[in-house]
């Protein structure tokens, strides 16, 4: 473990891109593929320079075959190597399902132990700039389902090169769930090689009157909407989960506890969704509490900015929930904020 | 026969092969009413000689990947007996603990790969596994089975693609039976010039029709030669056909999707008869003698060993 005082400021995209450089360096076994991992534009950066010093057969660009891809790197994983199958987008990860549900979950369990694959299969969720109904979706919650996937989502760049080091080196298949608009977020990042361990959730900011889990981007969010309830008088606690299978329940159903009221907040869809799951298994624990979920809306994303930006929970809706949630007997409030956070606003895409 | 005139150890090796496979699954069925083997099978009867013809050319340190009709492969490629039949009665001394059953065997100790019952599955998974013995770069190569259904499954396409971008030392091989579960080819393909598509991705094919094993073998020897010279994967179709069920220990002849004349010629061109007549019946005797013997005692095994603890339930969901 680094010391902090060896930290830069690095974005989310250079802190994956020093994370998987590491430990591509640390073991000939890793390799990543992936359509367009070596070109110019290298996965908006994050695969940026490793064709130069790994060269084609560990930087291998691929047709889109993303079902045999998947497949090639299970096999590949079995034989001893480490696959890091980069998509650019979540939604390709529906064409890999087959192999990842059937094949890649599964393998160590069904051989008893004689296989295992350790991989990590790489996707973004988009949002904004017309990303639309196939470039949005946060499907997280079907691989959390699955025995013998984990699934993280880091949110920071700290998580996001602790994560992936902790991903790579992980014997099992790991969905690695990144999301566009934390890309140009940034962190101090300590520069020797660090693991983030998986099933441990960070407290991202204390309080007492409510806790606010945030998935992925949905994290960012909620910090911008516990900034607008301290400015009425709310003390929110900030959860993040940072790895969703392994969960970590305890520290959720803890906070939770102590504020007696849960509000879940997911970059995806609520039904039988990871919200639906962390509040089922807070409430199981006991306790009398509130609880609830905010998510994308029930519908499909739209790409028009003026129906999309209904279509998230956003720090000033998250923020009104979470009022009425610790103030039930007051009129219902609004923070006059505008719905998007200044980074979210100055992302032009086209990706 | 066709086929080179194998010599008397390639010979007695091949008929060995055969006549274990043949018996191990003739005594599956047998006890299968029992409803000891708690698990459903896919018999190979009738299609060994693909596995042997294929497995005998391929090294011990060879990777081989078969299908969830896969006894066969598993028992070619020398895949351990005892643990196979404790796996198929759901013991905890199988090779995967009873976790696996019948569609799943595997054993690396003899680099059986292990299988799927999700057709198509395995062969991108093969390729993955040529491609590290490609960089490993110690000549090793993979051997990928799949049945005819298996080839209309996108992921074939894919994979043969990627295989021959990458030259991967992959020999693919269809066992093309005629029938997905009970529909013929002729219902799910527009043509049947299968080695035809394969070749359009620079794939050199071989198409066996007669089901002779020296015919497949000496088919695999070129070609898996010629993989470990580096020439990339190569593909062959292998026409077989399956004697009983789909999934079970009967025939089916009966049920009105194919009938017993369908068969007659695969009958009249049994392998394991056939190259049984052409050893001295003592070398025969001997062999036969041992095979019911290994048999016998991997049915002991399976009877007496012991059913897996409930703890197991939890062991291996995720890799340490």
């Amino acid at each position: 473990m680094s010391s902090p005082t060896d930290a830069r400021t690095l974005s989310y995209v250079e802190a994956l891109q020093e994370a998987v450089e590491q430990e591509m360096g640390r073991d000939e076994n890793v390799f990543v593929i992936g359509l367009n991992v070596d070109d110019h534009k290298a996965i908006q950066g994050t695969t940026k320079g490793l064709i130069y010093k790994f060269g084609p057969e560990r930087v291998m660009d691929t047709p889109l075959s993303e079902d045999a891809v998947t497949g090639i790197s299970i096999g590949a994983a079995m034989a001893g190597m480490r696959p890091i199958h980069v998509h650019i987008r979540m939604d390709f990860l529906m064409l890999c399902m087959n192999q990842l549900v059937n094949m890649g979950a599964k393998a160590h369990y069904m051989y008893n132990g004689q296989l295992s694959v350790p991989m990590v299969s790489r996707s973004i969720i988009g949002k904004s700039w017309g990303q639309g109904a196939q470039h949005s979706q946060g499907l997280h919650s079907m691989f959390m389902h699955v025995p013998g996937l984990k699934v993280v989502a880091p949110t920071n760049a700290y998580d996001a090169k602790g994560c992936m080091i902790a991903a790579i080196r992980d014997n099992n298949p790991v969905i690695f769930v990144e999301h566009r608009l934390l890309y140009s977020t940034d962190a101090p990042v300590p520069k020797d090689p660090y693991t983030v361990e998986f099933g441990k959730a960070r407290i991202s900011g204390e309080g007492s009157d409510i806790s606010l889990v945030g998935i992925s981007y949905m994290l960012v969010e909620c910090l911008a909407a516990r900034d607008l309830l301290a400015d009425v008088g709310i003390s929110a606690e900030v959860i993040d989960p940072v790895s969703l299978m392994p969960l970590d329940i305890d520290t959720i159903a803890a906070s939770a506890n102590r504020t007696g009221k849960l509000l879940v907040v997911d970059n995806a869809w609520t039904a039988a969704g990871a919200s639906a799951e962390i509040v089922a298994a807070v409430c199981e624990r006991g306790g009398a509490m509130n609880v609830g979920r905010m998510g994308y809306a029930p519908t499909t994303c739209p790409t028009t900015p003026e129906l999309e930006k209904e279509f998230y929970p956003n720090a000033a809706t998250i923020a009104a929930r979470a009022y009425a949630m610790v103030r039930p007997d007051d009129k219902p409030w609004m923070p006059d904020v505008e719905p998007t956070l200044p980074h979210e606003a100055a992302f032009r895409g086209p990706f | 026969m066709s086929g080179n005139a194998p010599d008397l150890e390639a010979l007695a090796r091949v008929y060995r092969s055969l006549r274990l496979i043949r018996r191990v699954e003739e005594e599956v069925a047998r006890i299968y009413p029992s409803d000891k083997i708690k698990s459903p099978v896919h018999l190979s009867i009738g299609q060994e000689a693909v596995a042997v013809g294929i497995c005998d050319v391929l090294k011990p340190d060879d990777v081989m990947s078969a299908t969830y009709r896969g006894h066969a492969g598993y028992l070619a490629k020398g895949g351990n007996l005892k643990q196979m039949m404790a796996e198929l009665y759901g013991k905890g001394t199988g090779c995967a603990g009873g976790k696996a059953g019948s569609m799943h065997l595997v054993d690396m100790s003899a680099n059986v790969l292990g299988m799927s019952a999700v057709v198509g599955t395995t062969i991108p998974i093969a390729a993955g596994y040529a491609l590290a013995l490609a960089r490993e770069g110690k000549g090793r190569i993979a051997a990928g089975f799949m049945g005819d259904g298996a080839t209309e499954e996108g992921v074939f396409s894919e994979t043969l693609n990627f295989a021959a971008l990458h030259k991967l030392p992959i020999l693919f091989v269809c066992e093309n039976n005629g029938f997905a579960i009970h529909s013929p080819t002729s219902h799910r393909w527009a043509s049947d010039a299968l080695c035809e598509r394969v070749a359009t991705y620079g794939i050199p094919t071989q198409e066996i029709t007669d089901g002779n094993v020296f015919s497949i073998r000496d088919a695999a020897e070129k070609a898996v030669g010629e993989i470990r010279a580096g020439g990339g994967p190569q593909f062959m179709e292998c026409h077989t056909y399956r004697w009983r069920e789909h999934v079970g220990p009967n025939e089916d002849y009966d049920d009105g999707y194919r009938n017993r004349d369908d068969f007659q010629f695969w009958r009249d061109n049994d392998q394991v008869a056939q190259t049984g007549d052409m050893l001295d019946a003592s070398d025969r005797g001997a062999i036969d003698a041992e095979i019911e013997a290994e048999i016998s005692e991997a049915v002991d095994f399976a009877e007496q060993s012991p059913w897996p603890k409930p703890e197991e339930l939890f062991n291996h969901v995720f890799a340490d």
